[in-house]
């Protein structure tokens, strides 16, 4: 039974990844990417990596792949032309290079000499990759490691704002609104804002919001056309 | 199953792998096809945690999710950047550091 799920699984996750390198589209190849990690967390769970499998689910064809779909969708991905803009095509070469590298991967793995490789492993209680051990691990042994992984992630996160804002100096509307302009920003009446639905007070006197108005129109269409 | 079928499956992920990466153009797709690197590597590390019966392997391999999504992160930003800037969005055509 084990034996059947294995090859169901494998089967998926290789055509997964087929299809990713295979697919024009890249939009189809983010979808073939999140069918070989089910598939992938079906292997693990086939290996006892219950919370592995269920972080694989959660984290990568959860969140990272709607991730890469949104920037998919932001930049478009055009299909590629098949044949290269210029120069040779060295795809041939890179096709043999994968090979190779598929047989050396093999040669070395299935020659090694360890004996336990053609086992199953040894038999382990029912609470192997659980959550309950795999946190015990991450805040005792691994404290310092699981510490760093925040870090390296907040740091990611930064970074990423950091290149994929938009810069000023590129464009020629520097328009900048401070944080005071959005605090005394004035909402006119009539837009269903929370405080009219509560029966709260509106806006302040009709002169001054008349005024604000005025100063906050060419900021607020700037920042409209800006984002 | 024996470990060793989980590691040549891995083994035949992780080419697919270098295959997309070097044949693919388009920056996202490269980006997809090092995520099935990772992600054969995390399977040979779990086969492997497997085999010993020792669950240290799992920790590995839930740290290189973690740089995966790390670099995922920052690849998508990259991309990001190159599509305001009207840069072509092709690996090919970008062939210098230079802003």
């Amino acid at each position: 039974m084990s034996a059947l799920f294995f090859f169901i699984a494998a089967i998926g996750a290789i055509a997964g990844a087929v299809g990713v390198v295979v697919l024009r589209n890249p939009f189809y190849s983010v979808l073939a990417l999140v069918s070989h990690l089910i598939s992938l967390a079906l292997l693990f769970l086939l290996l006892q990596a219950q919370f592995v499998a269920a972080a694989q689910v959660v984290v990568y064809a959860g969140a990272v792949m709607v991730l890469y779909v949104f920037v998919v969708a932001y930049v478009g991905g055009g299909e590629e032309p098949v044949t290269p803009t210029g120069g040779r095509s060295l795809r041939p070469v890179a096709v043999v290079f994968a090979t190779a590298l598929f047989v050396e991967l093999t040669i070395a793995v299935l020659g090694t000499g360890l004996a336990a490789i053609d086992t199953r492993g040894p038999d382990v209680a029912a609470t192997f990759g659980t959550p309950e051990q795999i946190g015990e691990l991450l805040l005792t042994k691994y404290l310092l490691p699981f510490e760093l992984c925040s870090f390296l992630l907040l740091i990611a996160a930064v970074g990423a704002v950091a290149l994929a804002r938009r810069r000023r100096g590129m464009e020629d509307d520097p328009a900048t609104v401070s944080v005071h302009d959005v605090f005394t920003m004035s909402i006119p009446s009539g837009l269903g804002s929370q405080a009219e639905s509560v029966g709260g007070h509106l806006v302040a006197a009709p002169t001054a919001s008349a005024e604000r108005d005025v100063q906050d129109d060419p900021a607020g269409d700037d920042t409209g056309k800006d984002r | 199953m024996d470990v060793k079928w989980y590691l040549a499956v891995s083994a035949l992920i992780f080419a697919i792998g270098a295959t997309g990466v070097l044949t693919r153009r388009n920056p996202l797709v490269v980006l997809l096809c090092l995520e099935l690197m990772l992600n054969a590597a995390n399977l040979s590390l779990i086969g492997f945690s497997r085999m010993w019966g020792n669950a240290d392997g799992q920790i590995f391999a839930i740290v290189v999710m973690v740089v995966a999504a790390c670099e995922v992160t920052v690849g998508l930003g990259i991309v990001v950047a190159m599509h305001r800037r009207r840069l072509p969005v092709d690996v090919d055509e970008l062939r210098e550091l230079q802003g």
